[in-house]
């Protein structure tokens, strides 16, 4: 008699939460954290001019104190609000490359998928050749040709990005395309491009959508290291590769210049990877 | 067997072409004129149209390119803008540091993240397994120029435990001149007994080398944990319970080496990364690789000098991709079938 009472009291949404991986609850509150601190850096910096171009020249270098919890730079900006404002700059970059290597690769892919044959050979040849190149490399090399900025950052990245979503997408939607259901859509004479639309697409998103949050930490770490080898954002604006290349000569001496920005970094990537190894943990159950 | 091998290879060949395309077509997106960087900003028309015939920048780009890909199968990667020397002489030079320094890196990560995995996978979902898990994913999200800068300020600088930077002390060079064979200095000096040298490289190898060791070190750790999982859920190992093997035996004795496999493959492709992490790391420590050649490169935008290292880097990831297929299909007779 109270067996079935017992089952609809665990049914709550409370249990229903308490499934979710715990690895991927930290990952994302972490990660919220630190998309609540890009979005209200304009709000929460203690000196908001900082995140620009004011220079304080009489207060150059002073270490982390009350009024200043993270230090002040060469030019006396105060670290804290510059590492709040780079959070927008490396979430935009981030947001900006999964963004159009998500719709390129997954489009690409989910086409390569379904239809096969040829078309699925010449897509899987040129994510071969992309896929050669170490990402930092391809980005690197395409960054120098190109003029530094974070628009040059998006770009070079987002184009030695898009093959792993080519892929993964082509191997899942070729798996779907055999299902009994898109048969029978096709039976139907339901058109191709509607069929892939929708009813490949949406069964095909899953994987991607995992591997993305997991990608997060990979690009936030490669468009750092653009900006720190001076290929990417540029003087006023505040990223954390860059003030870590402004700061190096002095880590020896005034420590936190450095020390903060590259803690954001870390940061940052580990709450991504986190969240992503954590729902990929789930999804594999 | 020999039908996989020659898909293989065609497969291979494919790529490199395309990659041999892609580094043309991103050398001749720059903006600027490459004969103006060659001949400097005082050079006089003549000069400039010299330059030109001579880089054959006046010729249509189906041409340019045929006239590429002929240089390089003859050996011309052309003539680097900063050392006004032949590209190919100069990553011939550098490669070989570059490749000591990753190939510390890597011996480290598998002697490091093989424990860790099996550690992990022995008590996992318990305090092991967590902090494993956690530090490898801290060890693949580290921003290497950070660490190399941070390891370099704190034990080199600060402490003075590690030399600062380069590849060994310059003054051995006097003492105990080195004769070369491989290139590889730590390798050399083993063989020649040239124990200064040795140790000195030794030394200056750890700080760069363990940074650049953080990521492979944690794929590793992640990959090893989760193919022993999955290994030790097969019926081998329920009857290796069952005839009485502990658990950590099941692991060790026979759910390693299967497990390894994977592994090993990934090291293929953590290599080709782990040259590219160099370049970071190589810039900071002034290690005289491919890395602080590619860092000079950028800082004079120097393109025959980065469409050089970046060719390098991808034939070799094809390389070592097909080497490790090749090899699986020799060990493994289910991969070629695939």
């Amino acid at each position: 008699m109270t067996a079935p009472a017992l089952t609809t009291f665990r049914r709550t949404p409370l249990r229903h939460l308490a499934g979710v991986d715990r690895l991927a609850v930290a990952g994302g509150v972490l990660l919220g954290v630190v998309v609540l601190a890009a979005l209200l850096a304009p709000w929460i910096a203690p000196y908001p001019d900082d995140g620009g171009s004011a220079t304080h020249p009489l207060e150059s270098l002073l270490p982390p104190s009350g009024a200043h919890w993270f230090g002040t730079d060469q030019v006396g900006r105060d670290v804290l609000s510059r590492v709040l404002f780079g959070a927008r700059t490396s979430l935009l970059i981030a947001v900006a490359v999964l963004a159009i290597s998500g719709v390129v690769g997954v489009g690409l892919g989910v086409v390569a998928g379904y239809a096969g044959g040829w078309a699925r050979d010449v897509i899987m040849r040129v994510t071969d050749v992309f896929l050669a190149f170490p990402a930092l490399l391809l980005s690197l090399a395409l960054a120098v040709v190109l003029q530094p900025s974070v628009t040059t950052v998006i770009v070079a990245i987002a184009v030695t990005w898009w093959p792993w979503y080519a892929r993964l997408t082509a191997s899942v939607a070729a798996s779907v395309a055999t299902r009994g259901f898109v048969d029978s859509a096709r039976c139907l004479g339901v058109p191709a491009p509607l069929i892939v639309l929708r009813h490949v697409l949406p069964n095909s998103l899953t994987p991607v959508l995992v591997q993305l949050s997991l990608d997060g930490g990979g690009v936030i770490l490669t468009a750092a290291a653009l900006s720190y080898l001076g290929l990417g954002a540029h003087e006023p604006t505040s990223e954390w590769g860059l003030m870590v290349q402004q700061g190096q000569s002095l880590f020896t001496t005034d420590w936190w210049v450095v020390t903060f920005p590259g803690l954001a970094i870390l940061v940052t990537a580990f709450s991504f990877n986190v969240l992503g190894e954590g729902l990929r943990a789930r999804l594999s159950r | 067997m020999p039908r996989y091998l020659i898909r293989r290879l065609g497969q291979a060949f494919l790529v490199v072409a395309g990659v041999i395309v892609l580094t043309f077509a991103i050398m001749r997106l720059v903006p600027g004129d490459p004969a103006v960087a060659y001949a400097g900003p005082k050079a006089t028309a003549a000069e400039l149209a010299a330059a030109r015939q001579r880089f054959g920048l006046d010729d249509p780009l189906p041409v340019q390119l045929w006239n590429y890909v002929r240089d390089l199968l003859g050996g011309d990667w052309g003539t680097s803008l900063h050392t006004r020397q032949p590209v190919r002489d100069d990553l011939f030079q550098a490669f070989p540091a570059s490749l000591e320094l990753v190939g510390a890196a890597l011996i480290i990560a598998l002697v490091v993240g093989i424990p860790l995995g099996i550690a992990a996978a022995r008590y996992k979902g318990r305090l092991p397994d967590l902090s494993v898990r956690l530090s490898s994913m801290l060890a693949v999200s580290v921003p290497v120029f950070w660490l190399a800068l941070a390891l370099q300020t704190v034990f080199a600088s600060g402490l003075g435990w590690f030399p600062v930077a380069g590849e060994y002390d310059a003054s051995l060079d006097r003492t105990s001149p080195l004769h070369l064979y491989t290139n590889i200095t730590a390798v050399d000096a083993l063989i020649t007994g040239n124990w200064p040298i040795l140790m000195s490289t030794l030394a200056h190898l750890v700080l760069p080398a363990l940074v650049i060791a953080a990521y492979p070190a944690g794929v590793v750790a992640q990959m090893t944990r989760a193919a022993l999982i999955e290994e030790s859920s097969r019926d081998h190992a329920r009857l290796e319970r069952a005839l009485g093997f502990g658990e950590t035996a099941v692991l060790t004795r026979f759910a390693l080496r299967p497990a390894l496999n994977p592994v090993l493959s990934l090291i293929a492709l953590v290599f080709a990364y782990s040259i590219v992490n160099g370049f970071l790391v190589e810039a900071v420590f002034n290690w005289p690789g491919l890395g602080r050649y590619a860092a000079d490169s950028i800082r004079s935008l120097d393109t025959p000098a980065i469409a050089g290292v970046t060719l390098l880097v991808a034939v070799l990831y094809v390389v070592a991709n097909l080497a490790v297929d090749l090899l699986q299909g020799v060990v493994d007779p289910r991969v070629r079938a695939r």
